[in-house]
């Protein structure tokens, strides 16, 4: 076909449009028109008593942005998670889908079990690990038989937010390990072969030839990891009550966005701009990710 | 037969540790929920219930009086919204591979970009919208706005791209519009992919916490995560209702597994090719 102006019949246009409709619809009038009226609502003061009022204020919510301790708190909380959660989970998934992948027996049986977390839902994982995490609870109890001071996981501001940390890692690992098992048989056998012969042993194949060879599947799992820890909420959320403690100390990004907007009265302007916000950091988290990873790329 | 070597044993050591690790919330969570409350008032670290008891499980419908409509919430609103994204992202998709109309590069491309917002964005204007709309604690409250999915769209287009082209000749030799083609012919051949997609917008329904505690404020609207939040702060210390209900909450995604479970892996590579 000739790349000159496409005459389009009535009948073509028509065709089209039917099977695009359903997804031009929600796309407008869910996706895109409301990113437009979020910035809209990033300017004004909202009030919801009866109608909607909206008072337009400037900039004066992204100035509050700067000055609010708590959202200071949330934010701080969001990215040591972020830097601690992203790291391990990715480690631990790539070194399952190597030992997965080196041809062992009952990898199937493995495979399932590792999947079952993948399986289960947010707020279920959340109970089971909050029933286990109770001060007479399983793990204060298997911390005690070897030894080891148990915690008040729940309650200690300085334990809660590792306690989700453990249980995110734990949960979310098998899932990218499953992308990273798919890449991993995707690897020829050559370029191990070739390893071998020069003498290389499971470490150094594992070193020189795997990780590298896995470069861009790692960059997608980090970006992945990027966008989904950032915006932690469920897990806080059921934690603490939606409350975001004790003492601050699971408050996330998300979840005083939720706060601000349907809890507080009169605050659903400021929620818009920091939900802005937040999208604005993991933009640029990702961004760098990318940058990052493609200079490593040069030698 | 080769040697054992080194190797192998830290490889299977690592193997079986981690099993342990997987497996241990589940197993202390399902022997949790047929524990009595004297036992689980004891706190003895018994993966084995002494008195083995059903009653957790039945006293869950009759202590909480809406779980069975939670239930029912959950499931309808899962079901209906994945039968929706499985006609409209194959509808959206085939349309982008296959028909030529104005303006698709257009929508391909805002497709892709909806990819990258945070749905952080979204949320609190889609309250407003949903509010004045008066869908507020309704079922297509949560079911419309999600309906499509963009990540689908985009793996229903890589599918259709890789589509024998003969088949949909010969269907429109025969005198079939297209649409007439594509519900007769494309989408019965179309089963792996659509198999894939339907285990994971199902869960994202079925697993979904966020949406419904902000469009559901009616406790007979709740879905069952929301209702398992509420419910544990009813019953503070009943853990074993707590564990029960957790389970009922989690068999259904078990069972579709156990039957599904090639798709559930082909979907984990769908969804993270690049």
């Amino acid at each position: 076909m000739k790349k000159t102006r496409k005459k389009y019949t009535l009948y073509e246009i028509g065709q089209g449009y039917t099977f695009m409709l359903p997804a031009i619809f929600v796309l407008a009038v869910f996706i895109i028109a409301p990113i437009l009226y979020a910035i809209f609502l990033s300017f004004h003061k909202v009030e919801l008593l009866g109608g909607s009022s909206y008072d337009f204020r400037g900039i004066d919510n992204f100035v509050k942005l700067m000055e609010d301790e708590r959202a200071k708190i949330a934010l701080w909380n969001t990215i040591k998670y972020v830097v601690i959660v992203v790291p391990a989970q990715t480690l631990l998934a790539l070194v399952l889908a190597a030992t997965l992948n080196a041809g062992l027996k009952g990898e199937k049986f493995f495979r399932i079990v590792y999947f079952l977390p993948t399986l289960t839902s947010s707020a279920v994982l959340t109970l089971i690990f909050m029933w286990m995490y109770n001060q007479n609870g399983l793990i204060n109890k298997l911390l005690g038989m070897i030894g080891l001071p148990g915690y008040n996981w729940i309650g200690d501001p300085d334990v809660a937010l590792p306690a989700i940390m453990i249980m995110n890692i734990w949960s979310t690992a098998p899932f990218f390990m499953t992308i990273y098992l798919a890449a991993l048989q995707d690897i020829p056998d050559t370029v191990y072969e070739a390893a071998k012969i020069d003498g290389a042993n499971f470490w150094q194949k594992f070193w020189y030839v795997t990780v590298p060879q896995l470069k861009p599947v790692t960059s997608f799992v980090v970006i992945m990891g990027l966008i989904g820890t950032f915006q932690l909420f469920d897990q806080s959320y059921i934690f603490s009550k939606g409350s975001g403690g004790p003492n601050n100390s699971t408050l996330t990004v998300v979840l005083l966005v939720y706060q601000y907007a349907f809890k507080n009265l009169g605050t659903m302007g400021y929620a818009a701009a920091m939900a802005l916000g937040l999208a604005l950091v993991i933009l640029l988290a990702t961004l760098l990710q990318r940058k990052f990873s493609k200079e490593e790329n040069l030698y | 037969m080769r040697k054992y070597g080194v190797g192998k044993v830290i490889l299977y050591t690592i193997l079986i540790l981690y099993a342990i690790i997987t497996l241990i919330p589940f197993l202390w969570a399902v022997s949790s929920s047929f524990k009595s409350l004297e036992e689980i008032v004891k706190g003895t670290i018994d993966f084995w219930p002494k008195d083995f008891t059903l009653d957790n499980y039945k006293q869950i419908f009759i202590q909480q009086e809406h779980f069975p409509r939670w239930l029912f919430n959950s499931l309808f609103i899962a079901i209906v919204g994945t039968i929706l994204n499985l006609l409209f992202n194959s509808m959206a998709g085939y349309a982008l591979a296959r028909l030529s109309f104005p303006g698709k590069k257009g929508l391909f491309i805002i497709i892709l970009a909806v990819l990258m917002i945070p749905a952080q964005v979204t949320m609190i204007p889609n309250f407003l919208i949903l509010k004045s709309l008066g869908w507020l604690n309704t079922y297509q409250g949560i079911i419309v706005p999600s309906m499509i999915n963009a990540t689908f769209i985009f793996m229903m287009r890589q599918f259709f791209l890789n589509f024998p082209k003969e088949l949909e000749e010969a269907a429109s030799l025969d005198g079939l519009t297209k649409l007439g083609t594509f519900f007769r012919i494309v989408l019965p051949l179309a089963k792996p992919a659509l198999a894939a997609q339907a285990i994971f917008v199902f869960m994202g329904f079925w697993n979904d916490f966020m949406r419904p505690l902000i469009v559901m404020s009616d406790v007979e609207m709740f879905t069952l995560p929301l209702g398992l939040n509420t419910f544990k702060g009813q019953f503070i210390s009943y853990w074993n209702y707590i564990m029960a209900a957790s389970m009922v909450f989690t068999m259904p995604v078990l069972i579709l597994y156990a039957f599904f479970n090639r798709y559930f892996v082909k979907g984990v590579t769908f969804t993270g090719e690049k």
